[in-house]
């Protein structure tokens, strides 16, 4: 109750100081969009089918994108963790990588794939193919060695051993990563689709800028993070809840 | 001295009938083809000269097994004790598969072991089952691997569970369950796939005193009645004795069969029994000397000396 409470509190605090702002008129409505012009963008989005279009398109893409990055990040990041030569050689490339933004590789899949979808769709590939390949090199190594011996010794090998004893066994371990790998990819794919005339919802806050209708820009601003926080909040969340329930993680 | 108890000074495997062409020092114990069934009847799992070496951190080499010859007959109680330390575990993951041996071989029903195979199947200490799953899913596993149809296997896994009596937690996961009940489910597990030979490493170590008495009548009435082959491991020797048929003792660093004793005390036994103690008490005697020479070397040392080699998937 008490948090609800705060929790109101300060998104009012918020918003009171925003329309107060915007209504002493510190700066020009087309620098500083009001709450109700931002209101009025949604409703406006939404109505002629401008937002379903992009929210549709773009979530495709990102499913699209962080699918591959999963399977392959996966078999990547097993790959690295049980063979030495490969901890030792890409283990360090691989952390490396990290460190550059996805989008450094537009320019590079501009002219392998052309201006298209699978340029964007390499880039959120890019973003996020790392994260989990990273998750699932430590998880796979945190994963108590004593399932995989009871696997085998209960005659899984091979792919039944990964599919039924390691991967369920290091997902506690790897769903961290599998999050920061979604958030990657909608950071990327955001990035890409501001680039390209594309449909996606980093178009529409394009759009928005092109037009100097920064209420659209907000409005799509808010779209992203909604969206996000959804993914995060819902399908994560409740992933983890779920492992913990299963494996007894939190005290009951 | 008890009366119960045979000991036998030994450096060779002495199985209760010699077996054929057993006199061969080194290498398998091969037997000849005419007496091939009667051999394997005699003798499930066959342990003929097994080394074990491994490289320690300091980087020498260090012999963990030395010459291991051990011969199961089927439906044997076997009990191995040893101190912690004289690769009695590691040994049994041998047995399993899941490690392989410097040199010498393994005989399951007289063919050579190489790798896990459902006709062993191993109890961990700590049970090693999967909290992914539903403790019927658990049971199922094996079966499931192995390709049996859906319908058998849930008449399986129900009758397994019974039989741990433990048929109402077939939809419980792991960590809603006692140590004690894990342990149960554990053995259920293992005695789904059927296999021959079942391979226990100190399961009841970290269980409390009741529970475990009552593990072990349940052991003991299970075992009887699916005369399955058991080869238990223990640091135990009072467990060692109340459970087995025989019980080998084991050297500390490197590990070798120091002694055998057939347990021929009547059954159902319990932990209390004075037979037990008694027979337990010149086995301790035995081992006493092994164990002191652990301790020594874990102080020396300021480490728990560890021989398993380096476990990969």
């Amino acid at each position: 109750m008490k948090r609800a409470a705060r929790f109101i509190i300060f998104y009012a605090a918020l918003f009171g100081l925003w329309t107060l702002l915007a209504k002493l008129k510190v700066w020009p409505p087309y620098l500083f969009p009001s709450p109700w012009g931002v209101a009025e963008a949604l409703y406006a989005g939404f109505q002629d089918h401008t937002y379903w279009i992009a929210i549709r398109v773009s979530m495709q893409r990102v499913l699209l994108g962080y699918g591959i990055s999963v399977v392959l990040g996966m078999v990547l990041g097993l790959g690295v963790a049980s063979n030495k030569f490969l901890e030792e050689t890409m283990g360090g490339l691989l952390v490396s990588l990290q460190s550059l933004p996805s989008i450094c590789w537009w320019p590079l899949a501009l002219l392998w794939f052309g201006l298209n979808q699978n340029a964007i769709l390499f880039v959120v590939v890019m973003g996020s193919l790392l994260s989990v390949t990273l998750a699932m090199e430590d998880g796979r190594k945190q994963m108590p060695k004593i399932f995989g011996q009871a696997g085998r010794n209960l005659g899984a090998k091979g792919f039944k051993l990964f599919w039924y004893v390691l991967l369920p066994a290091s997902l506690p371990f790897i769903v961290s990563g599998l999050k920061q790998g979604w958030a990657f990819a909608w950071r990327s794919l955001i990035t890409a689709e501001m680039l390209y005339l594309s449909l996606g919802l980093g178009q529409v806050l394009m759009m928005g800028r092109d037009l100097n209708d920064m209420s659209a820009v907000i409005a799509v601003m808010l779209l992203i993070i909604a969206i996000g926080y959804v993914v995060d909040g819902v399908v994560f969340k409740g992933m983890e809840r779920h492992l913990q329930n299963k494996w007894g993680l939190t005290p009951a | 001295m008890s009366t119960n108890v045979q000991t036998v000074p030994r450096r060779h495997p002495v199985p209760v009938e010699p077996l054929p062409g057993y006199g061969v020092k080194r290498g398998p114990v091969f037997v000849s083809h005419a007496d091939g069934e009667r051999a394997s009847a005699i003798s499930k799992v066959g342990l003929s000269d097994i080394c074990l070496s491994y490289r320690a951190q300091s980087g020498e080499r260090l012999l963990a097994l030395d010459h291991i010859n051990l011969q199961v007959r089927t439906g044997e109680f076997l009990c191995i004790v040893g101190p912690s330390g004289c690769g009695k575990s590691t040994l049994l993951h041998l047995i399993a598969g899941l490690h392989s041996q410097s040199s010498g071989q393994i005989l399951v029903d007289g063919n050579p072991v190489q790798g896990p195979g459902t006709d062993r199947i191993m109890i961990f200490q700590d049970h090693a089952l999967f909290p992914w799953l539903t403790v019927g899913e658990n049971v199922e596993f094996g079966m499931k691997m192995k390709g049996v149809p859906k319908g058998e296997r849930r008449k399986k896994t129900e009758h397994y569970l019974h039989l741990v009596h433990l048929g109402k937690f077939k939809k419980s996961y792991i960590h809603q369950l006692s140590g004690g009940m894990r342990q149960r489910v554990a053995i259920a597990r293992a005695l789904a796939t059927e296999p021959d030979v079942l391979l226990m490493d100190e399961p009841f170590a970290a269980l409390d005193a009741q529970t475990r008495d009552l593990l072990h009548d349940e052991l003991e009435r299970i075992w009887s009645e699916t005369g399955r082959t058991i080869i238990f491991v223990t640091h135990n020797v009072r467990e060692a004795v109340r459970l087995g048929d025989r019980v080998v003792l084991m050297t500390f660093r490197p590990g070798r069969v120091k002694r055998e004793f057939s347990i021929t005390l009547p059954r159902p036994r319990s932990l209390e029994d004075p037979e037990v103690a008694l027979t337990a008490r010149s086995v301790l005697d035995e081992l006493r000397e092994e164990t002191n020479r652990s301790l020594e070397a874990e102080y020396r040392n300021g480490i728990k000396p560890r021989i398993s080699p380096g476990a990969s998937v």
